[in-house]
């Protein structure tokens, strides 16, 4: 499976992996719930960890979608809800 | 629904459009083509706003760094002078530039960052820019196969979602460069208003005042002199005359001044 991750690239991972990813985006739905930004930080370091240890970075001219696209690393939970909220925010 | 999904979801959505623009593939493969031609320029622009936002609060942190040093050698001097309330004066603005400095720094490491995230971001567009360009060609005429067409598909949802991370990536260094034009407009304004010294503005009054300080001491002692020539000497007019051409040459102008005011005692 295809993952990208927001300003940083793709990552091919492995399909038995997906499980550990849906168990981190759990946390990581709640934290953006919760509203709190600390817990909002180390749950999307964990998702993105995991998937830069388990994913083969994909090279710079591979061309194709993604399964998932995952927030860039500094991303806030302010500016994750925008873009959750508006679809407009994302240009192209 | 997870918020990777979500998030993917939207990513999809920007791709489809492209999809559903022209009926015929091969049109979109061109469409598309260009507009990664057109984003390579913008992200190009963006680098570029982003290092002139950074060389400006480089310049701005000099500038602090200058005044603060400025502070320094004043307060010292005020110290010399037992000017507790001058130097108290130098180091609470050295001090409030001090803090300015740091959050520039910070301001400046943010920028920086973004920087060496932007021009990694179009080193990858780049790359992706060159290698879509051969296979276009390519695909274009091998259209007529259906596996052909999927392909086609694939590669515009692929080049579209990257073209949706990189606006993303632009959009938001867009967003920082502004704030931080916003911060420095004001910071600008600050140091004109003299609120935040500049080198050449405010201290000058501190200036002004540590310079009599090394005047007042030099006029003190003509003036003490002055006295004692006139009480301790003879009092012949002509030896009275004699001080008072002395005191014209004096730097200030309390000395003359004092002379008659010595004669109409007596």
């Amino acid at each position: 499976m295809i993952v990208r991750i927001s300003g940083e690239g793709q990552f091919e991972v492995p399909d038995g992996h997906v499980d550990e990813l849906n168990r981190l985006d759990d946390d990581l739905t709640k934290a953006v719930d919760s509203g709190d930004d600390a817990q909002f930080r180390g749950a999307l370091e964990a998702l993105l960890a995991s998937v830069r240890t388990v994913g083969q970075e994909l090279p710079a001219d591979w061309i194709g979608p993604s399964d998932l696209v995952l927030p860039s690393p500094d991303a806030t939970i302010h500016e994750v809800r925008e873009v959750l909220g508006d679809e407009g925010l994302i240009p192209g | 629904m997870g918020l990777m999904r979500r998030f993917s979801n939207i990513f999809k959505a920007k791709a489809s459009k492209t999809l559903d623009k022209y009926e015929d593939p091969r049109e979109t493969l061109d469409y598309s083509y260009e507009r990664t031609l057109e984003m390579l320029q913008k992200m190009r622009r963006a680098v570029a706003d982003v290092a002139t936002s950074r060389k400006r609060i480089e310049l701005q942190a000099q500038q602090l760094q200058r005044s603060a040093a400025k502070l320094e050698g004043q307060a010292k001097q005020a110290v010399s002078q037992d000017r507790e309330d001058l130097a108290r004066e130098a180091l609470t603005r050295r001090q409030a530039i001090a803090t300015q400095l740091t959050d520039l720094q910070a301001q400046h490491d943010q920028l920086k960052a973004e920087e060496a995230r932007m021009v990694e971001a179009s080193q990858r567009l780049q790359a992706k820019v060159d290698s879509f360009r051969i296979r276009k060609e390519t695909m274009k005429a091998n259209y007529t196969a259906a596996e052909a067409q999927t392909k086609v598909n694939e590669a515009i949802s692929g080049i579209g979602e990257e073209m949706g991370d990189v606006g993303l990536a632009m959009q938001r260094a867009e967003d920082k460069v502004a704030q931080m034009q916003a911060r420095s407009g004001a910071l600008d304004e600050l140091m004109a208003s003299g609120a935040l010294d500049d080198a050449s503005m405010s201290s000058d009054r501190l200036q002004a005042e540590l310079d009599r300080g090394f005047a007042e001491p030099a006029v003190e002692a003509e003036l003490a002199r002055l006295r004692g020539e006139l009480t301790g000497g003879s009092t012949t007019a002509k030896q009275l005359g004699a001080p008072g051409d002395d005191a014209a040459g004096a730097p200030a102008a309390p000395a003359p001044a004092e002379a008659p005011v010595e004669e109409e005692r007596r």
